[in-house]
C-alpha cells in the first residue's frame, strides 16, 4: 500500500531490489544475463529508462542492455512477452523481465502556463525582465502555481477509469452486494494463502531507514460486510456501485522473472518453473469498453492454443474493481454481448470459480501496475505445482481499452 | 421518435389510471425505448388536424387536466429521460415527481415550441417558473433554446443526472429502473426574482420594459408568440396557477390560428421533407454488381467554400481529400477546419482526441493523385468556366468511373460544365452557401442528363452533412440565385433614387429579412453581384432590369479593401458609416424616384413582390419540383423572412389577389419587371387555388 514503508525510497530501489532478489534465488550468475525489460506506468522523470538505473543497480553487468516498456497495467505482461520475442527469434538467450510502480511518489509537474515562464527565464537576461516573469506569477497565483498531477483519466475520453468501471457494472447489472462480496472473497483468499505461506514469490526487504523488514503485503484486510456495505460511492456519486473497499487500492511494489528456453535452463543447471506457451493481445474502444479486456482475449488465446476452458486448472485475472471482474465473467456468460459485440455465435463461457483467483488478487494483494504481470505468471506458476496441475490461464485489462491473455503450463520437473 | 400523439395520450391516461387502482404499484418510471429521444413533443399533425381556436384551447386544456392528475398523483411518477425531451415530452417530465436525465450527447431539454409560432401549451408556463425561476423560465419558453442535461442539473430542472451506459444499454434497462426510484430527492433554488415580482413596481418593469422591451427589438414585433408567452406566464406569476392554466389554454388556441404559426409550422414540415432523401437509396449500376456506398470525397479549391465543404464531410464519417494548386492556399483552408473542430473542443462540444480523431480523416494535398480513391469530387474553383472545364478534364483522368463529379457554383449552367465531361451522366451541381457550416442549404441542380442514381447519392451525402436539401433542375441561376438577382437590382434602383442604404436595410430587417438587403449586397460580394446581374440580366431580359449595372461596375473598380455600400472598419459595429465613395457614385447614376410607390411599405413590397414573384415562375416552369422546397430554399438559404413562411406560403396565407394589385401598380411605374408571372396570376383569379395542400 502507498505511502507506508517504501514511502522514502525510489522507484528504481524497488526494481533493483526485485531483480536482486531474482539473482539470488535463481542462482544466475550477473554476467550471463543478456538482456534486462522492465515495464512501468506512472514515470519519474529522472530515471527514464528505469530498466537500465535498477539492473545496473542490482549489478547486472553493465554489458547487459536494458529498456523500459509501458502499457498501463499490463507493462510487465509486455516486458515478458518482449523477452519472450527475443528468444523465440534467437536474438537473445536469457532475459530478466519485471515492472515496477511506485504510487508513494508521483511526478507533479508545474502547470503548462508556469513551464512555459520558467523556460523563458531561461532566455531573459535582464533583472528587468526576471522582474516582469515574477510579477506575472505574483500577479496570478493561482494560474501559474497550481500544480498538474499526472492523468487518472483516460486520455482519449477524459474518463476516470473508476467511472468507467462504474458504468460497466451497472451495464451488466452487477450489484454493489456481489461486488462487496467479490472483493472480500479477494482479501479471505489472500490472507489465507499468506498465512499458509502460499505466497512464496514475496521476497523480504530491509528497507533503508524502516527498522522492522518488510515481508509481506500489507494491504490485505477483510472489512466485515455492514462497514463495507456503508462505504460511499467512489466516483459515480451517490449512487454507484464502487468504492474503495471493492476496488484495487494506490500500491508501492516491483516484480522479475527470469526467461529463457528449456534447453539453456537445463545446459546453466536451472529448474525451470513453467512454459509460456501462447498469449495475445487485443484492444477495444476506451469508452465504454475499456476494461472488457479478459473478456476478449480468453477465448482467444485458448483457441490459439487449441485448449479449452476445460483444460485449463488455473485461472489468474488482474482484478482492477470487483465489479470490472463480475463485469467480465457475466460478459463471458451473455450470448447477446458475444453475438453483438465479439462476433461470435453464442456465448464463451466464464471460468469456474473453483480455479478462479485462488490466493487472492489485486484488490487484496495490492496492484502496482508496472509489476502486476509478473505477479500473474508467477502464482500461475507457483499454483500449478500446489494444486498439481497443467494448465495455467491469465488474463489482465489495461487503460487504452487493451486486453492480454497468456496460456502457461508447468514444467514437468517443478 | 416518440411523439404525443392523440392515441398515446389516451393510452397514457388508462396505464396511468390503471396504476391509481393497482394496490400492488408503488411508483412508476417513465422511460423510453427509443436510444436518443425521450418524447420529442406533440405530434405536429394532431395540432393542425386540431381545427380552429376553440378546438385547439381544448386541446390544451385536456393535456393540462391529465398531467395535473400526473402532479398530483400519491404515487410517485419518475422520469428517465435519455434524448430528446422536448415541448410536450418536456411538460409531460415536469408533471412528474422526479426527473432524472442521463449525461448522453442526445439528452436536450427545451419547450421550442415558440419556434412554431406556439407556446407550451400543456402547463409548461406554469410549471417552469416554479421550478426554474421566473428569468430561466422565460428565457427557455422565448427562445426555445436546448437545454443540457448539467445545465438542466444546475438550473432544478433535473433532480439528478446519470451517465449513460454507451452500448450497452440493452442489458441495462432491469436495473435502471432500480437506481432511479431508489435516488429521487427534492431540489429548491432560489428564487430571486419570483420574490422581487411581489412588488407591483418591479413587476411592471421586468415584464414591460426588460421582456417585452428586449422581444420586440429581437423580433421587431413581427412574431405574436413570445409577447404572449410573456403574458401567459406573468399571469400565472402573479395571479396564481388557475388563471395561469386559463390563459395558457387560450393562448395556445389563439396562436394556433395566427399565419405565423401557420408559416412556421410550414417551414416545420419543409425541413422535414429536406430531410429525406426522395429520390430513394443509389440503386445498382446495370454494368456492376457493386452498390455505390461513397465513402471517399475530394473537394477541389481550399477556399473558404471548398474548406467549408470539408467541414462538414470529415465529421461525419467521410474520408477526405482536400485539393488545391498552392500551399499557401491549402495551408489556410486546413486552418480554417482545424479553427472550427479547435473551437467546438474549446466549447466542449467535443474532446481534443474527437478533434484529432476527425483531422485524421483529412488529407490535404496539392497532387490530383489522391482523387484515385474518389467516390465522389465536389469542386469549388474559381466561378470561370474555362477553369471549371480544365478542372473537369484534369479530375476524369484520375477518379474511377463510379466517381460522380459535383460543381458548387452559384450560378454557371451544370450543363455547361458538363460538355466537358466524358460522363455528363455523372455530373451534378451541389451549390452550398457561406459560411458552409453554419448555413443549412444545400441546393442541388440535376441536368438532364444526370442519372438518377447521382442524384440520389449527392442528396444522401447531403444529408449526412447534416443539410437540407433541395433538388432544382437547370438553369439560368437555377433557383435561389435566380431569386436573388432581381431583388438586388431593385435594391440599386432604390439606391438611384436616394434611398439610402441604411433606410433599406432597415426596411428589410422591419418586414422580416434577418440582413439588410443593401448589407447583402456587400455580404454577397459586389462583383459576384456584377457577374450575376450580367448573365442574369443578358438571359431574362426586362424582367430582371431595374438598377444600372454600372453602379455596380464603378463600385468594383473604385473599391478599396474594408469598403463596400458601407465601411468595415470596425468588424462589429452596429452603424457602420456608409462609403462616401458609395453615395458618390449613387449621385452620379440619379434616378427620379416615383412618389406613387416609394412609400415604406411600397419599398418592401417591390422588394419582396419581385423575390415572390420569381419563385412561382421557378415552379410554372419546373426549376423548383415543389413548393414545400421552394420555401425551404428561399428562407434558409436567402433569409426570406420565416415569419412568412416562405414565398409560396406568404401567397397562401396572404393572397394572390392583393399582391398581384400592387404588383400592377409598380408595373405601370416601372414596366415589365412587375409585370405578374401567370401562375401567379392564376392564383389570383381563383382564391382556393393554394400552392400548399
Amino acid at each position: 500500500m502507498s505511502g507506508t514503508q517504501y514511502k522514502n525510497l525510489m522507484p528504481h530501489d524497488l526494481q533493483r531490489e526485485a531483480i536482486k532478489g531474482l539473482l539470488k534465488r535463481t542462482g544466475i550468475p550477473k554476467d550471463k544475463l543478456e538482456y534486462v525489460v522492465i515495464g512501468t506506468v506512472i514515470q519519474e522523470g529522472k530515471t527514464s529508462n528505469i530498466a537500465r538505473e535498477a539492473a545496473l543497480g542490482a549489478g547486472i553487468s553493465d554489458k547487459t542492455p536494458a529498456h523500459t516498456v509501458t502499457q498501463a497495467c499490463i507493462s510487465s505482461n509486455q516486458a515478458m512477452t518482449t523477452g519472450f520475442n527475443m528468444i523465440a527469434s534467437g536474438q537473445m538467450d536469457t532475459v530478466v523481465a519485471g515492472g515496477v510502480d511506485f504510487m508513494s511518489d508521483v511526478p507533479i509537474r508545474f502547470n503548462r502556463k508556469m513551464r512555459s515562464l520558467m523556460l523563458q527565464m531561461n532566455k531573459t537576461k535582464s533583472t528587468m525582465g526576471m522582474l516582469g516573469h515574477a510579477a506575472k506569477v505574483i500577479g496570478s497565483p493561482v494560474r501559474y502555481l497550481s500544480p498538474e498531477l499526472p492523468a487518472i483519466a483516460e486520455f482519449s475520453t477524459d474518463e476516470v477509469m473508476g467511472h468507467s468501471a462504474d458504468r460497466l457494472a451497472a451495464a451488466f447489472g452487477i450489484s454493489r452486494l456481489a461486488q462487496d462480496e467479490y472483493a472480500t472473497r479477494s482479501h479471505t483468499l489472500a490472507k489465507k494463502a499468506t498465512e499458509e505461506g502460499k505466497l512464496s514469490d514475496v521476497l523480504e526487504y530491509k528497507v533503508p531507514g524502516v527498522a522492522e523488514p518488510v515481508t509481506s503485503d500489507n494491504g490485505i484486510r477483510i472489512t466485515p460486510m455492514e462497514k463495507m456495505a456503508k462505504m460511499r460511492a467512489a466516483f459515480v456519486k451517490p449512487h454507484g456501485t464502487i468504492t474503495a473497499a471493492n476496488s484495487s487500492f494506490l500500491s508501492d511494489g516491483a516484480s522479475a522473472v527470469l526467461l529463457m528456453e528449456e534447453k539453456k535452463a537445463k545446459a546453466m543447471g536451472l529448474k525451470p518453473k513453467a512454459y509460456l506457451r501462447n498469449y495475445t493481445y487485443m484492444s477495444q474502444e476506451p469508452k465504454d469498453q475499456l476494461l472488457l479486456g479478459p473478456a476478449y482475449t480468453t477465448p482467444t488465446v485458448l483457441e490459439k492454443a487449441g485448449l479449452t476452458l476445460n483444460d485449463i486448472d488455473v485461472v489468474e485475472y488482474h482484478e482492477a474493481f470487483a465489479g470490472q471482474i463480475l463485469a467480465n465473467l457475466a460478459a463471458m456468460e451473455s450470448d447477446y454481448f458475444a453475438q453483438k459485440h465479439m462476433n461470435r455465435p453464442g456465448k464463451v463461457g466464464a471460468p469456474s470459480m473453483d480455479k478462479f483467483n485462488l490466493w487472492g488478487g489485486s484488490l487484496s494483494i495490492g496492484h502496482p501496475f508496472g509489476a502486476t504481470g509478473c505477479r500473474l505468471v508467477t502464482t500461475c506458476a507457483n499454483r500449478l505445482k500446489a494444486e498439481d496441475g497443467t494448465y495455467a490461464l491469465l488474463a489482465a485489462c489495461a487503460a487504452g481499452g487493451i486486453g492480454h491473455a497468456m496460456i502457461m503450463e508447468r514444467h514437468p520437473d517443478y | 421518435m416518440n411523439t404525443l400523439s392523440k392515441e398515446l395520450m389516451e393510452e397514457f391516461e388508462e396505464v396511468f389510471n390503471e396504476i391509481q387502482r393497482n394496490k400492488a404499484v408503488k411508483g412508476a418510471v417513465l422511460i423510453s425505448s427509443k436510444p436518443g429521444s425521450f418524447v420529442a413533443g406533440a405530434d405536429i399533425d394532431m395540432l393542425k388536424n386540431a381545427g380552429g381556436e376553440a378546438e385547439t384551447t381544448e386541446l390544451s386544456k385536456n393535456g393540462q387536466n391529465l398531467f395535473n392528475a400526473l402532479e398530483k398523483s400519491k404515487k410517485p411518477f419518475v422520469a428517465a429521460i435519455n434524448g430528446v425531451a422536448l415541448g410536450g415530452g418536456l411538460e409531460l417530465t415536469l408533471a412528474c415527481q422526479y426527473r432524472i436525465a442521463t449525461t448522453d450527447k442526445s439528452t436536450n431539454l427545451g419547450v421550442p415550441e415558440v419556434m412554431l409560432g406556439l407556446l407550451p401549451g400543456a402547463g409548461g408556463t406554469q410549471r417552469l417558473p416554479h421550478l426554474v425561476g421566473v428569468a430561466s423560465a422565460l428565457d427557455m419558453a422565448l427562445t426555445g433554446k436546448m437545454i443540457k442535461p448539467k445545465k438542466a442539473k444546475k438550473m432544478g430542472l433535473v433532480h439528478h443526472l446519470v451517465e449513460p451506459l454507451g452500448i450497452f444499454l440493452a442489458l441495462f434497462y432491469p436495473f435502471l429502473h432500480k437506481i432511479y426510484i431508489n435516488f429521487p430527492q427534492t431540489i429548491t433554488i432560489p428564487k430571486v426574482i419570483s420574490y422581487l415580482l411581489k412588488f407591483g413596481a418591479f413587476e411592471k418593469n421586468f415584464f414591460n420594459k426588460m421582456i417585452k422591451g428586449k422581444v420586440m427589438k429581437q423580433t421587431n414585433g413581427l412574431f405574436p408568440a413570445p409577447l404572449l408567452i410573456a403574458d401567459v406566464i406573468r399571469e400565472g406569476v402573479i395571479n396564481g396557477a388557475e388563471a395561469g392554466y386559463k390563459a395558457e389554454a387560450e393562448g395556445f388556441g389563439k396562436l394556433s390560428q395566427t399565419n405565423e404559426s401557420k408559416s412556421l409550422i410550414g417551414l416545420y414540415d419543409g425541413q422535414t421533407h429536406c430531410k429525406k432523401n426522395r429520390f430513394g437509396n443509389p440503386a445498382k449500376p446495370a454494368n456492376s454488381n457493386l452498390i455505390i456506398i461513397i465513402r471517399n470525397i475530394a473537394v477541389l479549391g481550399a477556399g473558404l467554400m471548398g474548406a467549408g465543404i470539408v467541414q462538414v464531410s470529415i465529421d461525419k464519417g467521410y474520408n477526405v481529400v482536400l485539393k488545391d494548386s498552392f500551399s499557401p492556399g491549402l495551408a489556410r483552408g486546413q486552418e480554417q477546419i482545424y479553427k472550427g473542430f479547435n473551437t467546438a473542443s474549446k466549447k466542449k462540444k467535443m474532446t481534443t482526441f474527437e478533434r484529432d480523431a476527425i483531422m485524421a480523416k483529412l488529407d490535404a494535398t496539392l497532387s490530383y493523385d489522391a482523387l484515385r480513391n474518389a467516390d465522389m469530387v465536389i469542386e469549388a474553383v474559381f466561378e470561370d468556366i474555362d477553369i471549371k472545364h480544365k478542372v473537369v478534364k484534369e479530375t476524369e483522368a484520375v477518379i474511377p468511373e463510379h466517381c460522380i463529379f459535383a460543381s458548387n457554383t452559384s450560378a454557371l449552367p451544370i450543363g455547361d460544365i458538363a460538355k466537358a465531361s466524358k460522363r455528363p451522366e455523372k455530373v451534378i451541381g451541389m451549390h452550398y452557401f457561406s459560411p458552409v457550416d453554419k448555413m443549412q442549404l444545400l441546393e442541388i441542380i440535376t441536368t438532364d442528363t444526370t442519372s438518377k442514381d447521382t442524384v440520389a447519392s449527392a442528396v444522401q451525402v447531403g444529408l449526412k452533412q447534416g443539410k437540407l436539401v433541395i433538388v432544382v433542375k437547370d438553369g439560368p441561376g437555377f433557383y435561389t440565385t435566380r431569386l436573388l438577382a432581381p431583388t438586388l437590382s431593385e435594391v440599386i434602383r432604390m439606391l438611384q433614387e436616394g434611398v439610402g442604404p441604411q433606410k433599406i436595410d432597415k426596411l428589410a430587417t422591419s418586414f422580416g429579412f434577418p440582413v439588410g438587403i443593401a448589407t447583402l449586397l456587400d455580404e454577397v460580394g459586389i462583383d459576384v453581384a456584377v457577374h450575376v446581374s450580367e448573365y442574369l440580366g443578358g438571359v431574362f431580359g426586362e424582367r430582371f432590369a431595374g438598377g444600372n449595372v454600372q453602379v455596380l461596375k464603378d463600385l468594383v473598380a473604385r473599391r478599396k479593401t474594408g469598403k463596400g455600400v458601407y465601411m468595415y472598419s470596425d468588424a462589429k459595429s452596429k452603424n457602420r458609416p456608409v462609403n462616401d465613395t458609395a453615395t458618390q457614385i449613387f449621385k452620379s447614376f440619379e434616378l427620379e424616384p416615383v412618389e406613387a410607390v416609394s412609400s415604406d411599405s411600397d419599398i418592401q413590397l417591390r422588394l419582396i413582390s419581385r423575390f415572390v414573384n420569381e419563385a412561382v415562375m421557378s415552379l410554372q416552369e419546373g426549376i423548383l419540383d415543389n413548393p414545400l422546397e421552394g420555401d425551404i430554399g428561399a428562407v434558409f438559404g436567402l433569409g426570406f423572412p420565416p415569419h412568412l413562411g416562405g414565398p409560396f406560403r406568404y401567397v397562401d396565407l396572404h393572397g394572390a389577389a392583393p399582391l398581384v394589385e400592387n404588383m400592377r401598380r409598380f408595373e405601370a411605374a416601372y414596366g415589365a419587371a412587375f409585370t405578374p408571372c401567370p401562375l401567379l396570376l392564376e392564383h389570383a383569379k381563383d382564391s382556393s387555388k393554394k400552392f400548399h395542400s
